[in-house]
């Protein structure tokens, strides 16, 4: 990782991330959050901040697949990896299953902790396709919903499994 | 019945579904401006001390720093929610009088700028003795948090119905218990974030807020402008459940930044700022008396209580009154006598969380019932449904209560709960409660004094006649209210909810509304909107009559097509209807108006509990506990309610989930704690512990039918309702399971094994 100092003699970091599929490189701080990175770098304001703590998953996005609370991932360890943020669950407008089943089930309410559902759900149901109910509420766990009571979201969850 | 609707009784969409699941969603967080600022306040570091010094230069001399504002740098105007008593300022004047009050705010060129920037503000405190406990602050010698409240009593009730004492003379049996409830906060996961900017004379507002109306009425009162120089709207709002009520600390600063630096400021409330601001539930202290005969009617009730107030009032005589005010719907009794005190503390000031007031009085008197009911050796559920109000009747109180199908909801919920085999059969360490609840369907009166209508809609149907858009000031925070409001309208209109769009809580845009409050706005807003729809349907319908021939009342209209009656073959489209009026007339619109009508008694308080409608609802809940750990799991959980005719099943039910999440969460786990300096111990999402998908039961939810004769369509609440009866039914399950009843909030897993143990 290329490293720029600046006058004052803090020094930068050159991060390239895959988000989405496409490539985007800026000069980042040693501390700059992952998160922060998305909403203010890049402005993709779909990953929502709740805590900023890692305690309540409403910025989960994948790193390689895995669900990760992007609050308490630096900038620079995502360097070099594949972010997907719920900019990129669904394909040109086209809903993915599980977004279908979100909106089917009425499982949003506010819709704060919706991307981070529907993220932590996609990361399940692809390294799992037929969770059981119990996996299923493993899986959004550390996902916290002050709206729904998780019913439908979890209802939602397992209607779309098996098709993705 | 609900067959003779198309648009309304429904499980469509939300209207902003696919904004929503597809993170387009833009909360006021998420919005950007050119050249924008970032703000935030700076806040107390102690629970209670004089002012002697505020220095703010060393701040101000720090490079992107933009502006340090102070209580200099404001009208030193005092306010408060509501208007009984205004003792709240912008910034702390003299004193400060919890942690987390607040005493300055900065705006600069990014966040870290202003971290360092409050650093750099030296105030010089002298501390003062605190009080942080509600019974201490009533002392003789405690430390006096205000001048015009001596021995820190902030609200006293006295209210007396009917003849209590008689009624206990007369009674078969007469119980007193005393139940505990705690602190709990609304915790919507989106903190609260505010944007400001100015243009000319005229500053725009977006702000996570439940009620855009009362934020305008606010602002301008406080900062001396007129209500038509501030505008006022809200995005997507993540949840408030009372929250994002009040006018918060950066509502009044961001506007002030903004006017002082002329740029656009952006303030917002970390996770621990959302403790110190948001007006949590207060904790109360209930003392009940209640007198019965044998057979278990109830003939008085005394509900003599205590609630810690923490530092200002903002809406908390509200809540004090509520407090009492609704304890007599549910049960029909004659008798009823009410003492209140509310306490002002070196805490956090408390105000309206989901159900306001309510719920905790709720699990005490339900608990309390219990308990009589097994002195009397009747069913716990049999001397709910003894004593279940009747519709068509008034309150002791003054609230008349037409559709109610109490007595309904329990005997549904007795038997989809499987209640008869499992109650008193269950085997050790199980348990199963039942507990009741209900709410006003909108408040009869405003927050504060006004002769304003509480609702007013206008739609206006597009040029070609291919949409409309309601205007409405009500506030979608999550509840649904964008849905059902446009499937409203288009029921009133003969119209389509797919055609309908909606521009919604703009004070600039929409129309006139009180906001997202006391579950009223499927009622209230709902009230307009309908009005609006038929005025919009009659002007189509004359419209259509003079192109086919034939007079208005030959005709009808619906799913956005005009018919006549004796022969619905020959139609015409609503869309080519309204473009000839459009062409003829000029735009087409309906408008529309609510008001209450006068509701109430004439005592002292008497406005607060009134409503056009009241809901009703049962749950009962099953619960296992482990012996040896003291651990809770909810098993099972059944909610029948009534509320009145339902616009959209899908969105009801899933507010009834969540409120018996809400519930489920204040009876176990949920609970502020403080150090002994008032320093918040767990203001975090960590250890204020929300439940989480893991601890979240099964629930049916069922309904029973009623129509309320006072409610568009007989529509009745359910938000927060739906949250009342939680705390009691698993209170009650709980002591079902160890025969043991613990008599504080919350029911932790450490008191339940302890209660165990001292059996
Ligand atoms: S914002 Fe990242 S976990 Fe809450
Ligand atoms: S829908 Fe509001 S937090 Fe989940």
């Amino acid at each position: 990782m290329q490293v720029i100092v600046d006058k004052s003699g803090v020094k930068r970091y050159l991060v390239t991330l895959n988000i989405n599929g496409d490539s985007y490189t800026r000069v980042v701080r040693a501390n700059t959050m992952l998160v922060n990175f998305l909403r203010e770098e890049i402005n993709m304001t779909g990953t929502k901040k709740g805590c900023e703590l890692g305690d309540c998953g409403s910025c989960t996005v994948l790193m390689d697949g895995k669900p990760v609370n992007s609050c308490i991932v630096l900038a620079v360890e995502a360097d070099g990896h594949q972010i997907t943020t719920i900019e990129g669950v669904a394909q040109n407008d086209k809903l993915d299953r599980i977004q279908e089943s979100f909106v089917e089930n009425a499982a949003i309410q506010c819709g704060y902790c919706t991307p981070g559902m529907v993220l932590s759900a996609k990361a399940l149901l692809t390294e799992n396709p037929h969770p059981t109910e119990q996996e299923v509420r493993e899986a959004i766990a550390g996902n916290l919903c002050r709206c729904t009571g998780y019913v439908n979201i979890v209802k939602a969850i397992m209607d779309a499994s098996g098709e993705q | 019945m609900s067959d003779n609707y198309t648009q309304i009784g429904k499980s469509v969409p939300r209207i902003d579904a696919l904004e929503k699941v597809t993170g387009r969603a833009m909360y006021t967080g998420d919005l950007k401006f050119p050249n924008m600022l970032v703000g935030k306040l700076l806040l107390s570091p102690h629970a209670h001390a004089r002012i002697k010094n505020i220095d703010t230069s060393e701040a101000e001399k720090l490079p992107g720093v933009k502006a340090v504002i102070t209580h200099k740098d404001v009208p030193p105007i005092k306010y408060g929610l509501s208007p009984a008593r205004w003792d709240e300022t912008i910034f702390c004047v003299d004193k400060v009088r919890f942690v987390g009050d607040k005493i300055a705010a900065v705006a600069a060129v990014d966040e870290e700028t202003v971290y360092k920037a409050l650093k750099l503000i030296k105030v010089d405190y002298e501390v003062l003795p605190a009080v942080f406990d509600a019974f201490e602050a009533m002392k003789e010698g405690a430390p006096q948090i205000f001048e015009e409240y001596p021995g820190n009593i902030n609200t006293e009730i006295n209210q007396n119905f009917g003849d209590v004492d008689k009624a206990f003379k007369e009674a078969y049996y007469v119980r007193t218990d005393r139940f505990d409830g705690q602190r709990t906060y609304q915790c919507p996961i989106e903190p609260h974030a505010t944007i400001a900017y100015w243009e000319g004379p005229r500053v725009t507002v977006y702000s996570s807020i439940q009620s855009v109306h009362y934020l305008q009425y606010y602002l301008s009162k406080v900062l001396d402008m007129k209500m038509g120089d501030i505008r006022v709207l809200k995005t997507y709002v993540g949840g408030g459940f009372g929250g994002k009520l009040d006018p918060s600390g950066l509502d009044f600063s961001a506007v002030v930044l903004s006017k002082k630096t002329g740029r656009p400021v952006k303030m917002f409330f970390d996770r621990e700022e959302m403790f110190f601001n948001n007006r949590g539930r207060h904790a109360q202290f209930m003392e009940l008396t209640t007198g019965v005969t044998k057979e278990g009617k109830i003939l008085g009730v005394h509900a003599n209580f205590v609630m810690d107030g923490g530092a200002y009032t903002g809406l908390g005589v509200a809540s004090a009154y509520y407090a009492g005010a609704l304890l007599t719907v549910l049960y029909d009794f004659d008798n009823y006598k009410f003492d209140m005190l509310r306490v002002v503390t070196n805490l956090p000031p408390c105000g309206a969380q989901r159900g306001h007031g309510q719920p905790q009085p709720r699990y005490a008197f339900e608990s309390h019932l219990d308990n009589i009911a097994e002195h009397l050796k009747i069913d716990p559920l049999e001397i709910r449904i003894i004593n279940a109000r009747k519709p068509g009747t008034v309150t002791v109180n003054g609230f008349k209560v037409d559709s109610y199908g109490l007595k309904e909801a329990l005997e549904k919920a007795r038997e989809i709960s499987g209640w008869r085999d499992k109650k008193g059969k269950l085997p050790s360490g199980q348990g199963i409660g039942v507990g009741n609840g209900g709410f006003v369907s909108g408040a009869g009166y405003p927050i504060y004094r006004t002769d304003l209508p509480h609702s007013v809609a206008t739609i206006k149907v597009t040029d070609d006649g291919t949409s409309a858009i309601l205007y409405t000031g009500a506030v979608e925070i999550g509840q649904g209210s964008d849905t059902v409001l446009c499937q409203m309208a288009a029921e009133a209109m003969g119209y389509r909810y797919e055609n309908m769009k909606i521009v919604a809580a703009d004070t600039d845009l929409a129309a006139h509304d009180f906001g997202a409050y006391a579950s009223r706005q499927t009622l209230m807003s709902g009230a307009a909107a309908k009005q609006a729809g038929e005025e919009v349907k009659k002007l189509i319908l004359e419209t259509a009559a003079e192109i086919m021939d034939v007079s208005p009342a030959e005709l009808d209209c619906k799913e956005g097509i005009v018919f006549i009656k004796a022969n619905p073959e020959t139609t015409k489209t609503f869309a080519e209807v309204a473009r000839t009026y459009f062409v003829k007339n000029g735009q087409l619109i309906g408008r529309g108006s609510y008001r209450p009508p006068k509701l109430g008694g004439a005592h002292k308080g008497s406005a607060v509990g009134t409503s056009p409608a009241y809901s009703a609802a049962t749950q009962i809940a099953e619960v296992q506990i482990d012996q040896e750990t003291g651990e809770v799991e909810v098993k099972e959980a059944w909610d029948v309610h009534d509320c009145g005719f339902v616009v959209n099943p899908a969105l009801l039910h899933g507010q009834v989930h969540g409120a018996f999440y809400m519930g489920m969460g204040e009876s176990i786990w949920e609970e502020v704690l403080f150090d002994q300096n008032g320093k918040l111990l767990n203001g975090n999402l960590a250890e204020y512990r929300l439940p989480t998908a893991l601890d979240m039961p099964p629930v049916a939810s069922e309904l029973v039918d009623t129509v309320d004769p006072n409610a568009p369509w007989g529509v009745k609440e359910v938000g927060e309702g739906a949250t009342t009866p939680t705390m009691g039914c698993i209170s009650n399950a709980i002591y079902d399971a160890i025969g043991v009843r613990v008599k504080n909030l919350p029911l932790t897993y450490e008191k339940i094994w302890r209660a165990i143990k001292e059996k």
